[in-house]
């Protein structure tokens, strides 16, 4: 374009903040998230669950009290049949909560005709979507706060002992790590709630895109990593190529990002994440745990790879809302 | 301020690819006027309506709404003016009062002024008593009602309405007009959008005709009759005698000034005409046909704008055949 052409064009800048209105949308989202039928239901089966998962925890802990340092962290951690442990509960449970929060989002507010006369105030989109996204993320975290203090409180009880501020530390990068997983499948459930106009499309997309991750992830990294690495297998035993194609495939998965952070930051005895040479575990103490600050820096690409992944969607959703016709 | 141009657009133009869905309109809103804007579906209203608010972008153009310009600046556009869609929607699980606070807060007002206006406001569109109620147990009229009252919250200089009687029965269509009415008398200019030609030209002061895009016709029902119609003017004829229909149609249709003449069907006993005219053609009408049949009523009828509208389209269609 010519700087004549360019001079002639008028200017399309938009004045006044994109941030107007987003403390009422937070406001009123959050409210309806918290107050809603769907939101106690999934509340309570978390609740539940994740409750029962750290009662028979603590049971099974209190015999060999004197075992383990990390007597809390095992409490997330420990597993015992039929139950699984309370982290698996977590990962499992969580983007469901996610997805449930946020699916019909937008296309709730077309077909219940609302959106025409919510962007007829002064408001830009940028704020309702923003809004929408953080009121979800607000009611996640509300609920999750909740049920770490309930673990902990129940942990204090039925054990007798406080955690030691190693403890706590790590448990709180636990919940951090939770609250940006449950941030992926929010705008995830976001992006879906924008792209398609019926409800119960997005939440199918959204389900479907979380039993990819959750189950199906597993099947295929394998035969990815064999198609651009070459077989698993070499003449001196396990490849290296093949695995780390395959660690760099599995890490695309919100779910691998989710559960290496809560590996290294549960279980302080883990000293890496992927593939590792023996040559380099020479003079390492196997078993000792390391301090927290070198398992948050362990966990620090899968942390960050969670925030950049919500983001990244994030933006897909927003460049998406834009572009729609506002005509309901 | 009455008189005071609220609403400007100028070669106002929006393309989707290949679709010219508004092809450069101009139009002026004064403060306290209500204008109506007309046209088959697809003809350019609802995107007009919507690059107005600032909702939509135009290809090429410029507006003004209320003086700020809604592309660059359409937070102060829409400060300003109070839109209502067609089948306006609510969030059922929350209170008349709940729904309004929330669009008071993100219009900027205070929790105090959201209280003051929203009952003054309820009061006015007579839902002074349901203001706590779910708007889940609220009637379709009783939605745009509440639609107008948010409008009215707002107090704005600029009301959109977007077809706002759709789906109103005949009683509710009447006091919905009458609101829209009072609208006018505070000094609020309205842009109405509506296919109920009646009730459009029962309540505005001007009219443009929007057909594939464009403004093909703006201005005052008469002055639109003018063109349309021929004449302006519109007389209604029933006689009762022995001359044939064809003969007194024939007779009418030669007097001069006479654009055109319809029968419009027989009466108990009585056969009756209507005539598009220049100018109050009635005494020469009774005089010419005095002689030959019995005048039973000669009313001077007001331009209809369905006819109007009738027409207008009418010959579109036989000029694009």
């Amino acid at each position: 374009m010519s700087r004549s052409e360019s001079a002639a064009r008028p200017d399309r800048r938009r004045l006044g903040s994109p941030w107007t209105g987003l403390g009422a949308v937070i406001a009123k989202e959050t409210a309806d998230h918290l107050s809603s039928a769907r939101m106690r239901i999934l509340e309570a089966l978390v609740f539940l669950t994740a409750i029962a998962a750290a009662y028979a925890a603590i049971r099974s802990i209190r015999a060999t009290i004197g075992e383990s340092p990390f007597l809390f962290l095992r409490l997330l951690t420990f597993s015992q049949d039929p139950l699984p442990s309370f982290i698996a509960l977590l990962g499992f449970l969580i983007p469901l909560v996610a997805i449930a929060l946020s699916f019909d989002a937008i296309n709730g507010e077309f077909n219940r005709r609302t959106m025409s006369r919510i962007l007829a105030q002064p408001i830009y989109r940028d704020a309702l979507l923003l809004g929408k996204f953080f009121a979800g993320l607000l009611a996640l975290t509300i609920g999750l706060v909740s049920l770490w203090l309930l673990v902990l409180g129940l942990g204090l009880l039925l054990l007798g002992l406080p955690p030691s501020t190693e403890e706590t530390v790590r448990m709180l990068g636990f919940l951090v790590a939770t609250i940006a997983y449950g941030g992926v499948w929010l705008a995830v459930a976001l992006l879906f709630s924008v792209v398609f106009r019926a409800p119960a499309t997005a939440a199918l997309a959204a389900l479907g895109t979380w039993l990819l991750f959750a189950l199906f992830w597993s099947v295929i990294t394998p035969l990815i990593a064999n198609l651009i690495a070459g077989p698993p297998e070499g003449v001196f035993g396990p490849r290296m190529e093949f695995l780390q194609a395959q660690t760099i495939i599995d890490r695309l998965s919100p779910n691998t990002l989710y559960a290496e952070s809560a590996l290294a930051l549960l279980h302080p005895a883990t000293r890496a994440l992927g593939p590792v040479l023996i040559s380099q575990l020479q003079g390492a103490l196997l078993g000792a745990p390391l301090p927290a600050s070198q398992s948050f820096i362990l966990i620090w690409p899968q942390l960050t790879g969670l925030i950049a992944a919500t983001i990244v969607i994030f933006v897909i959703a927003y460049i998406a809302f834009q572009r729609q016709e506002i005509r309901a | 301020m009455a008189g005071e141009v609220v609403i400007r657009a100028e070669a106002l133009t929006k393309r989707y690819g290949a679709t010219q869905a508004v092809d450069h309109i101009d139009i002026a809103v004064n403060a306290g006027e209500i204008v109506g804007i007309l046209g088959p579906n697809g003809s350019g209203k609802t995107t007009t309506i919507l690059m107005l608010l600032g909702l939509t972008e135009p290809t090429s153009g410029r507006a003004l709404v209320a003086g700020f310009d809604p592309l660059r600046e359409p937070l102060e556009v829409k400060r300003r003016v109070g839109y209502l869609p067609d089948q306006v929607g609510f969030y059922d699980g929350l209170s008349a009062r709940d729904n309004l606070a929330y669009t008071g807060r993100l219009a900027g007002l205070s929790r105090p002024e959201i209280d003051e206006r929203f009952t003054a406001a309820l009061a006015r569109v007579g839902l002074g008593d349901v203001g706590r109620a779910r708007v889940a147990t609220f009637s379709q009229g009783m939605r745009q009602r509440l639609g107008l009252a948010e409008i009215l919250m707002k107090r704005p200089s600029v009301a959109i309405l977007d077809e706002p009687t759709t789906a109103l029965d005949p009683h509710s269509t009447q006091e919905f007009l009458e609101m829209i009415r009072r609208l006018k008398a505070d000094g609020t200019a309205v842009l109405l959008s509506s296919h109920h030609l009646d009730q459009v030209q029962s309540v505005c002061d001007r009219v443009a005709l929007f057909n594939r895009g464009r403004i093909v016709l703006a201005g005052t029902v008469t002055e639109l009759a003018g063109r349309v119609l021929g004449g302006g003017h519109v007389i209604d004829v029933e006689v009762r005698g022995p001359g044939d229909a064809t003969g007194v149609e024939q007779r009418l249709a030669a007097l001069p000034g006479v654009v055109r003449v319809q029968t419009l069907g027989l009466g108990l006993g009585s056969q009756r005409y209507r005539v598009d005219c220049q100018s109050d053609l009635r005494a020469e009408i009774a005089r010419r046909l005095a002689s030959e049949v019995e005048l039973i009523g000669l009313h001077f009828a007001a331009p209809s704008l369905n006819e109007v509208y009738n027409r207008y389209f009418e010959e579109a269609r036989n000029v694009a055949q």
